[in-house]
């Protein structure tokens, strides 16, 4: 499928010599995208499960270290993620009318308000780190700010564990959407051949999707 | 487009020559909505304190109609056909049986205490 992919763009190229049409390679390429997102929710899934597990084990701890995250710089990023995810959904529908532009400019700003999210995170993680919050700094304090410290690091440890891993994949996706512009200021897209497009929209909204469940669990209830 | 065999207005003519599904624009930005008001209702049910379990509840329950709404609608699940909704909810049940059963044994143990 893959060494075919950049061909099916083409009308002029040979028709024949693949061993699939364009309908069957979109929809493996999708499907295969689905394939990889189910693979991702089982990755978060262990961390959710740890989560579910030592919430149950140190409520009352996972309660006050909670209340030292900044619910609006959580609620923020929220808010930027849903618009981001909106922009990519809009950049399929203009692929599907064949509006390369318009798949440019959508994406441009889907990339724009990842980049947001990765700076609110950076300030966030800063501040964190400052309080020495990271699992393996907390005893380089004086012995007051270490215990209370020390009572938060099993928050800590799933907080920086969860949202450097959806950190991660913001990069990720970031560079996969950049893929994306790069063909499609190539012209690339058209009603009959999307799939990066489509694909890497997925990919992205997963980003939102696990984030979505990211800010109550950790922001939020604690 | 430049290079589209049909010319720039088949995209709404000719739907067997179309990949996926094509939505109404407004859809997407309908959802946005939507998104954004559950958003606020997230960190608004947050500040009620409904005791016990039910506040994660509530918070995972709101989640889970976002995550809904953008798997539907911005990931096109709705338009999928059935292997797609299968791999879709595969992970969801694998998960269900992971936390399920971390919690059906874990308070139940019994940790004997350091004497």
């Amino acid at each position: 499928m893959g060494h075919s992919t950049a061909e099916l763009s083409d009308p002029q190229g040979p028709p024949h010599v693949h061993h699939m049409d364009a309908k069957t390679a979109y929809e493996s390429a999708k499907f295969g995208m689905w394939l990889f997102l189910a693979t991702e929710i089982l990755l978060f899934g262990g961390l959710f499960c740890a989560f579910a597990l030592f919430r149950w084990m140190h409520l009352d701890e996972f309660h006050a270290a909670s209340k030292h995250l900044n619910v609006w710089m959580g609620g923020t990023n929220t808010v930027v993620l849903l618009i981001s995810s909106y922009f990519a959904a809009m950049a399929v529908d203009a692929a599907q009318h064949g509006d390369n532009a318009k798949v440019r400019r959508n994406i441009l700003i889907t990339i724009g308000c990842a980049a947001i999210f990765l700076v609110i995170k950076y300030f966030e993680y800063s501040e964190k780190i400052h309080h020495g919050y990271l699992p393996w700094m907390f005893d380089k304090y004086s012995p007051e700010v270490a215990h209370l410290n020390e009572k938060y690091s099993v928050f800590f440890a799933l907080y920086f564990c969860m949202t450097g891993l959806h950190g991660l994949h913001v990069l990720i996706g970031m560079a996969l959407l950049g893929w994306v512009y790069s063909l499609a200021k190539k012209d690339r897209f058209s009603g009959r051949y999307y799939t990066p497009v489509e694909v890497g929209a997925l990919y992205w909204h997963l980003v939102d999707l696990i984030w979505i469940y990211l800010f109550p669990l950790l922001y939020l209830v604690g | 487009m430049s290079h589209h065999e049909h010319g720039p207005d088949c995209t709404h003519d000719h739907h067997g020559d179309h990949m996926g599904h094509i939505m109404p624009g407004h859809i997407y930005r309908n959802i946005l909505i939507a998104l954004l008001f559950l958003t606020v209702v997230t960190v608004g049910v947050a500040q009620i304190h409904f005791g016990g379990v039910w506040n994660i509840i509530v918070a995972m329950f709101v989640a889970s109609i976002k995550a809904g709404l953008v798997a539907m609608y911005f990931m096109h699940l709705k338009f999928e056909d059935k292997f797609t909704w299968i791999y879709a909810f595969i992970p969801l049940f694998l998960l269900f049986l992971l936390i399920g059963g971390v919690f059906i044994d874990n308070p139940f143990r019994i940790i004997p205490s350091p004497q």
